[in-house]
């Protein structure tokens, strides 16, 4: 295989793990706000409810988790999996970054100081006012670092989303080394993470340099 | 006018009673100095009075109006959310380490909560702003960031954001003690300017000369009850209960 065709192969599957990478962020992002909420509730079922969802799903190999949730509605349903291999992997993917996101949101929230709590209070700010202008931005700010971990980890995870053979970069490089017993493809989706990683990465650091501009 | 008024309260946490029974009344126009040792209920009082702690029982009125009054079975029973968001607009309150919003420049720290909270203008809550960092002697720093200021001048800030939003009565919560001595001083001038222009304020010191100076009447607090209180020059220079002589020798020289 020349390597342009190869190039172009993975290229393709590279478009799926973006697409994998993309559409989990914008669903676990604020997910896992809510979740964190929930983590936090007052109410004795909703919180412990919620402690065992995070639970099982940061105690058990997200390998496994996308294969339950693939195969899970044929062997509960008899339903038809048709279709829905990609759509079983952003549930898969964003229900497990989600409880990640809500334990990082959730060590942000608490970490602020009462302090910004009672002067907004005392200025007269309702609680959503307050947790809008005053302490989401501030929590945003102190869960930066964390949260580029995680997004970076998701990169590489996209990965494992070959379990259930989606089409993305790495399932494309397996079947090529397989059929050519080669190690360039291997070597060659490598680099792509890489240069994927290193972009994303280059990002973060700038939003997170946009806010470095009180303490 | 009698703009605050608090009667029989009384607040405990856990098993420890903070408050044992705190009466008092402020009028328009009048300086109120709390003082007493640590742990004698004085900030306690204060975040009850300013509804950041609620009272176990008691009653609080701003102008007249309840915030908290006591129920048919001797408990306390505060008013509507609705009243008691009207009510808060009344007071505001200087904390001792400050509460800037970090993230907001010093300018937008006093203008955010006229726009968001009052709903004014933008240009409006900006005039307000600046005149009021001007009063400050802060012009300079409209823009900067709180953690670019000193501890004085934030909590110079911290004394505007509170008076833009034009309170009857102004608390201070130790405004001077996370401060060094040399800071102290300006915070100390801006207060006794505030009681030059007749501003009520309800202020818990540890600064007794000051007291003795602005405030028109001292309370002496120890162990969650009033042990003397009276015209400052009663209660610091000639004070009657052991306890209030004690307290005070340790602040002579």
């Amino acid at each position: 295989m020349k390597l342009t065709v190869l190039l172009l192969e993975l290229g393709k599957g590279l478009l799926v793990s973006v697409e994998i990478f993309t559409l989990t962020l914008l669903f676990s992002l604020p997910l896992g706000l809510f979740v964190s909420f929930g983590r936090m509730s007052r109410n004795f079922l909703l919180r412990n409810f919620i402690k065992l969802y995070i639970s099982i799903m940061r105690g058990t190999p997200l390998i496994l988790q996308l294969m339950v949730v693939y195969f899970g509605p044929y062997y509960i349903f008899g339903m038809s999996l048709s279709g829905y291999r990609f759509i079983a992997t952003i549930i898969a993917f964003s229900i497990n970054y989600a409880a990640y996101f809500a334990e990082i949101y959730r060590a942000g929230i608490e970490s602020m100081p009462a302090g910004q709590y009672e002067a907004a209070k005392v200025l007269g700010y309702s609680r959503a006012q307050t947790f809008i202008k005053i302490i989401l931005p501030q929590v945003i700010k102190r869960i930066l670092p964390p949260v580029t971990n995680e997004v970076i980890t998701l990169i590489k995870d996209t990965s494992l989303a070959f379990v259930i053979s989606v089409p993305e970069m790495f399932t494309k490089a397996k079947a090529i080394a397989s059929a050519q017993a080669s190690m360039i493809p291997f070597i060659a989706a490598g680099v792509f993470y890489y240069v994927y990683n290193f972009i994303v990465a280059y990002i973060m650091e700038f939003f997170e340099k946009k806010l470095s501009y009180y303490k | 006018m009698k703009l605050l008024e608090i009667r029989n309260l009384q607040k405990s946490f856990g098993n420890l009673k903070v408050i044992k029974d705190f009466s008092m009344e402020v009028e328009e126009g009048q300086v109120v100095a709390i003082i007493g040792p640590s742990g004698s209920g004085k900030s306690t009082l204060l975040r009850c009075a300013t509804m950041l702690e609620t009272v176990d029982t008691g009653e609080i009125y701003y102008l007249g109006e309840p915030v908290v009054t006591t129920g048919p079975d001797g408990g306390a029973v505060y008013a509507s959310h609705k009243k008691l968001k009207q009510i808060r607009q009344y007071y505001g309150l200087v904390f001792q380490n400050f509460n800037l919003f970090p993230h907001f420049s010093v300018i937008k720290n006093i203008t955010d909560p006229l726009i968001t909270v009052k709903k004014m203008q933008k240009p409006e809550a900006l005039e307000i702003g600046r005149s009021l960092l001007k009063k400050m002697a802060l012009s300079d720093k409209e823009n900067a960031y709180p953690y670019e200021l000193s501890g004085g001048q934030q909590q110079r800030v911290s004394i505007a954001r509170a008076l833009a939003l034009s309170p009857k009565v102004l608390f201070f919560d130790e405004p001077t003690s996370a401060l060094d001595p040399e800071l102290t001083g300006e915070i100390l001038k801006v207060m006794r300017d505030l009681a030059a222009e007749r501003m009520t304020m309800v202020i818990v010191t540890h600064e007794m000369s000051f007291a003795r100076d602005v405030a028109d009447h001292v309370i002496f607090m120890d162990g969650g009850i009033i042990v003397e209180e009276g015209p400052p020059k009663q209660v610091i220079n000639n004070p009657q209960n052991d306890r209030t002589k004690m307290f005070l020798n340790r602040f002579e020289d």
